[in-house]
């Protein structure tokens, strides 16, 4: 406990109670309650708490449908399953996808460390390879979707089982893929500008006359974890359940 | 928890209120969760490769699932390192979506059973054996 009190004596969090004494502290009088979070991470938080509950409905109105229908759902283990070597393996490009975007999670990770530690031209690289994996995410995506709509998917109908198959599937993986491609063009953007030293001079971004701070790159940092945690809830339910 | 509690060099704001808690920790703790997200993914495919049913699916699709879901928040997105007011304004608030989920579910279980009863008398048979 020493070397905690020690470690924190330049930070915020040094002279606050912890705990929930800390929640009531935070909280209380005319002050900012959000001590250890700068406004940009606040407001990003508060982005992704917004969108966990778009998702959540989403994913809600999916499990509703299914529940409701009296025809039996689609087996996605075998519409999601590939010709590999001759052999067909069930939901192989869907398990390829996860491990893409974990990886990109990973990058990611290490581009935020690096670019705390003012290593811009790593961190932008980091952030790049983040991108990287990111597109390649779409680009399985669309080939998902090219797939799925030769073998006669729609919105209303498909050839496998219930017809709620298909606006799922259009609604949940289409938004998701939406925010992934978001991410990767937000991810250049900001890679660009760390890759050029734009925060080691401060430099405001875009729509603000704030100074530019390499904490840009934690908060887009959430965004991207963020896309990775809804993917584990859509794999989870709709490629698993 | 010396390691959870890695000062940050960043973090040089002074005591003013408008602090900036810079987030650095330990690459080998990123690595270490990356690597765990490998495994439990590869442990949630695998669940549908061995085609395991009924309770022991949904068990261990939902374990994997909030173990991802709870390292990529906690270390990822560093909150295992966030005040608790913070953690408390961003975390208590989707809770309420299972009252949601909830409701849904009674609803969607009225809907089939309506379905069933008036609307498709052959779809009922078919539904028994699917299950």
């Amino acid at each position: 406990m020493t070397v905690e009190s020690v470690s924190h004596k330049t930070s915020i969090g040094a002279q606050r109670p912890p705990g929930l004494n800390g929640v009531v502290a935070d909280w209380a009088s005319d002050q900012r309650s959000f001590k250890s979070a700068s406004w940009g991470k606040a407001m990003m938080w508060i982005f992704l708490v917004s969108d966990t509950f778009i998702f959540s409905c989403f994913l809600i109105s999916y499990m509703t449908v299914r529940m409701s229908t009296t025809v039996p759902w689609p087996n996605a283990s075998e519409i999601f399953a590939l010709d590999i070597g001759g052999r067909k393996i069930p939901l192989i490009l869907i398990a390829i996808m996860t491990f893409d975007l974990i990886t990109s999670s990973g990058t990611m990770a290490i581009a935020v460390n690096c670019a705390y530690a003012r290593q811009r031209k790593k961190a932008a690289l980091m952030m790049l390879a983040t991108a990287f994996f990111g597109a390649t995410f779409v680009g399985m995506q669309a080939f998902e979707w090219t797939t799925l709509i030769r073998e006669g998917v729609r919105p209303w109908g498909n050839p496998f089982g219930a017809a709620q198959f298909g606006s799922c599937f259009f609604m949940i993986t289409g938004f998701h893929g939406f925010h992934v491609s978001m991410g990767v063009l937000f991810l250049l953007i900001i890679a660009r500008a760390v890759w050029r030293g734009d925060y080691d001079r401060a430099k405001p971004g875009f729509f603000t006359g704030r100074k530019g701070r390499y904490e840009i790159v934690e908060i887009m940092g959430l965004y991207w974890h963020f896309v990775d945690l809804v993917w584990v809830f859509i794999f989870a339910f709709f490629y698993l359940w | 928890m010396t390691a959870l509690t890695h000062a940050s060099p960043t973090s040089t704001r002074g005591a003013s209120g408008a602090g900036v808690h810079g987030q650095q920790h330990p690459i080998g703790l990123y690595l270490l969760v990356w690597g765990l997200l490998f495994i439990l993914s590869a442990c949630s495919y695998l669940v549908d490769y061995f085609d395991f049913h009924g309770e022991l699916r949904w068990g261990l699709i939902i374990l994997f699932m909030l173990l991802k879901a709870g390292l990529i928040v906690a270390v990822f997105m560093h909150m295992a390192w966030e005040r608790l007011a913070l953690v408390a304004a961003i975390l208590v608030p989707p809770l309420a979506v299972l009252v949601f989920v909830a409701t849904m579910a009674l609803e969607g279980d009225y809907t089939r059973f309506t379905r069933s009863a008036f609307f498709a008398p052959t779809a009922v048979e078919s539904h028994a054996v699917e299950h």
